[in-house]
């Protein structure tokens, strides 16, 4: 029986392929998409949903144990002012990502190293803090990951969360020396904006920590 | 090969290497073959944990048994849940959502199919991984729910936790990239006209396990890595006599774990809602009613885990919100059931195997789903907790329901699968006797449970009263072993000298039907564009309808004649994945091995560079 579904006549669309051929011209077409999001962006979204459950069960483990047992205790070590000034250069590269999507996909390629540059550069700042913050607590405040549940659960969350602004920057690096070698054209620009939500995500994940983490506990001890 | 009929014309090529031989398996990108491996694969795992089981049987067959000591039989028990639940029953389900979803979409592939290849690799090597504890004597031995503080350092001091740890996270990253790309392929890869509410039911339930899988899976991620680090590097989590609240393992281990008996079971539901309607030549009944039950009992599925610990002493507000949430549930779960009834109801019912297999799931999940709504209740499951009551139960619900479900789904679509029928008689006495020996092995333990047979007891006294039902109970675990050995023969004979099935030896009502079996590697020569649910059956009775009226048939191919055939555009195959899948199993199997200086994983480090290198190859290789 010959019928529309199971006819064969001409051959239209092109299967796909995932996110492939930054390194041919014909690797990256616009892909039949039923909802109209691109494919690669909605794997972004789906993949932020999941890594949101990620991150609750962190911080729910944190806000189950952060006054348990044997101290110190949060408010004990924290560093207000310091972990403010640091949020502050994370935040701020959310805006410099804005700036290099921006430049992407108005095709400024000198516009879009530097802010994809300045962006990594702000997150690199961010680990820095956090290298240094680590090190102070165990140091000078004497908790660590394995000295009571409040540091078990800050340390593992906020490690966490390091490990994937590192993830971020490596990420953005990468986009920086290909566009160095080859550029990155407006219909590439969606490389660009995949990181970005990456980015965004990651930097709104430490606005949650930041006050349910740092300043909720501290606020309960005043 | 049954690929006669409807053969593409010759000039449509598929660019990719040579088709066969192994490296082509090892490279390939192609749906229909991740398919064939996983289920290949989980089939293997499916006997392995049946060995399991039939060892535990064989163990309880009489008391004061000596056939496997107390240690062995601990990781019997641990292994048989832990495989059948990671590495049989989800891939299986998996291999149909691979080989099965795209076709009834209406799509060339997946939406990502070198992460699909990845998903494949990655769960593959973490079943060996967690397997080879065996050879090392020290398989898993703290239940499949590892509580604490039996996963500790004190009581589990050898690398028997460790390998449950580090096997459960390989597969846990397959699992999630698997579920991420079946997410957005069902979202995204439809064909045009194929709304939502046009969807076959089993991509419905198809799409909604994965959600659940995106949402349920991480937060067992985070639990397995707060117990590595508890064993590894010191932490607190879960470790009591350093203050730990001993009940949070419980809770977080149960909001993923009860999603995950939905995961197992909502595929089930969509083979069935699939099989019933076909053999039934009837459309399903309720369809919308049945997407909605769907998506309620996935939703139900995040509120009721603590329904698992009511004897735990989580007071009476928690055991009564947690006794409700579970009642609730089988309100949508009794609207399917009745569904499947209206749908068999009045239709012209065609009993050929598929449609046997899945009444017989039908009538064996409605046992253990009130056995299930029975425990439920707090002091009801206070006499049933930790007994071979609750035995019993999953057993009805996860072999009555996901397994039957799965060998109806198997034997519905084998034609698909391989081009050729199952014998029909084999295939009867499979389905009696898997029913004779599923009812015999598991309905006396219920019996031996209220009896007051604790589960997970390797040995029990004389004079307990159990011997009769437990000697049952293993006599019925070989009958169910026959049957599945039965199914072996018959799919042997059928590759063999099976009959050729042709494109729709059912009359299908989906997608699938419409292409040869096995299908072009291009699925579809022309993507078709839908205008009804059972999409199929429609145009099949439209275009008959119009043969009697002596109305023009509706040939598409006949209208666009044009000679210009382009080249079908499929990906290429690509190594990268497995090498990635390599790389993530490494990072993982570094906390098997002692740490360089006292606390460099090694292993770990190594995984690391070579999945970075392997996301760089990935991204950079030629799309094809």
């Amino acid at each position: 029986m010959a019928t529309a579904i199971s006819g064969h006549g001409q051959v239209l669309e092109p299967a796909h392929d995932d996110g492939a051929g930054h390194g041919d011209d014909h690797g990256h077409e616009e892909h039949h998409a039923s909802m109209g999001v691109n494919t690669i962006k909605l794997l972004m979204w789906t993949f932020i949903a999941s890594e949101c459950l990620l991150f609750g069960t962190l911080i729910a483990a944190f806000l189950a144990y952060f006054n348990h047992g044997i101290g110190p205790h949060p408010h004990e070590v924290y560093d207000i002012p310091y972990t403010s000034v640091s949020a502050f250069v994370l935040l701020l590269s959310s805006l410099t990502m804005v700036l290099a999507l921006a430049a992407a996909q108005s095709n400024d390629q000198r516009q879009l190293r530097i802010w994809l540059v300045a962006t990594a550069l702000l997150g690199m700042v961010f680990i820095g803090g956090q290298f240094f913050e680590f090190t102070t607590f165990k140091t000078h405040e004497h908790v660590w990951i394995d000295t009571n549940q409040f540091g078990s659960t800050f340390f593992l969350l906020t490690g966490f969360h390091g490990a994937h602004v590192t993830l971020g920057v490596v990420w953005l690096l990468s986009l920086w020396m290909y566009s160095l070698r080859r550029g990155i054209p407006p219909s590439k620009s969606m490389f660009v904006e995949v990181a970005g939500l990456y980015w965004h995500f990651v930097d709104v994940v430490w606005i949650v920590i930041f006050t349910v983490v740092y300043l909720a506990p501290t606020a309960l001890q005043h | 090969m049954a690929t006669t009929t409807q053969a593409p014309p010759r000039v449509i090529r598929r660019p990719a290497a040579a088709p066969t031989g192994i490296w082509s398996w090892l490279t390939t990108v192609d749906h229909k073959r991740i398919g064939y491996l996983y289920g290949g694969s989980s089939f293997i795992l499916f006997l392995l944990g049946g060995l399991d089981a039939l060892m535990i049987r064989l163990q309880l067959g009489k008391p004061v048994n000596e056939l496997v000591n107390p240690s062995t039989y601990n990781g019997l028990v641990t292994m048989h849940a832990t495989t059948m639940i990671f590495m049989a029953l989800m891939p299986m389900t998996v291999a149909f959502f691979n080989f099965i979803v795209p076709l009834q979409i209406g799509a060339r592939d997946v939406a990502f199919p070198r992460l699909n290849a990845f998903s494949f690799w990655t769960f593959l090597i973490g079943a060996v991984v967690m397997n080879s504890s065996w050879l090392l004597r020290a398989a898993p031995n703290a239940g499949w729910y590892g509580y604490s503080p039996l996963t500790s350092k004190v009581y589990s001091p050898e690398l028997n936790t460790d390998f449950w740890i580090v096997g459960l996270q390989i597969l846990g990253v397959a699992t999630l990239a698997g579920a991420l790309n079946f997410f957005v392929t069902i979202i995204n890869m439809r064909a045009p006209g194929m709304s939502l509410m046009r969807m076959p039911m089993f991509c419905w339930t198809t799409l909604i396990t994965t959600v659940l899988m995106l949402l349920a899976f991480p937060v067992f991620t985070i639990a397995l890595t707060q117990l590595l680090f508890d064993r590894h590097f010191g932490t607190t989590f879960f470790d009591t006599t350093r203050g730990a609240d001993p009940l949070l393992w419980q809770h977080v281990f149960w909001v993923f774990g009860h999603p995950e008996v939905y995961i197992l079971i909502l595929p089930a539901f969509g083979v069935v809602s699939e099989i019933l309607p076909v053999f039934s030549r009837k459309p399903l009944f309720g369809y919308a009613a049945m997407v909605l039950a769907t998506a309620g009992i996935a939703f139900l599925a995040f509120g009721v885990w603590a329904h698992h610990m009511f004897v735990t002493g989580i007071g009476p507000v928690g055991n009564t919100f947690f006794a409700l949430s579970t009642m609730l549930i089988a309100v949508p779960t009794g609207v399917k059931i009745f569904n499947w009834i209206g749908t068999i109801y009045g239709g012209s019912v065609n009993l050929r195997p598929p449609a046997l297999f899945a009444i017989g799931f039908v009538a064996m999940f409605i046992i253990g789903g009130l056995s299930g709504v029975m425990h439920g209740s707090p002091p009801v499951d206070t006499q049933h907790n930790d007994s071979y009551f609750v035995v019993a139960h999953i057993h009805y619900v996860l072999f009555g329901g996901t397994m039957l479900g799965l060998f109806a789904a198997i034997h519905y679509w084998w034609p698909k699968f391989s081009g050729t029928m199952l014998n029909d008689k084999l295939a009867y006495a499979t389905f009696w006797l898997m029913m004779l020996g599923f009812n015999v092995t598991f309905f006396p333990m219920h019996f031996l449970g209220v009896a007051g047979m604790p589960r997970r007891m390797s040995v029990y006294p004389t004079g307990t009263g159990w011997d009769f039902w437990n000697i049952v109970a293993t006599g019925g675990a070989f009958l169910l072993a026959a049957s599945v050995w039965l199914f072996i023969m018959n799919a042997i004979y059928s590759l063999r000298r099976g009959e050729p099935a042709g494109n729709d030896p059912w009359d299908g009502a989906t997608l699938e039907w419409a292409i040869a079996s096995p299908p072009p590697v291009y699925n579809f020569a022309k993507v078709p564009t839908i205008t009804a649910r059972d999409a199929f059956w429609v145009e099949k009775r439209a275009n008959e309808a119009a043969e009697k009226l002596g109305l023009p048939v509706r040939t598409p191919v006949a209208v666009s004649p044009d000679p210009v055939i382009q080249k079908v555009h499929m990906p290429n195959t690509s190594f990268w994945p497995l090498v990635a899948g390599v790389g993530v199993s490494m990072i993982f199997s570094g906390f098997l091995t002692p740490f360089f200086l006292g606390f460099v994983p090694t292993i770990t480090v190594l995984g690391i560079i070579v999945l970075i290198i392997s996301v760089y190859g990935w991204s950079y290789e030629p799309a094809g």
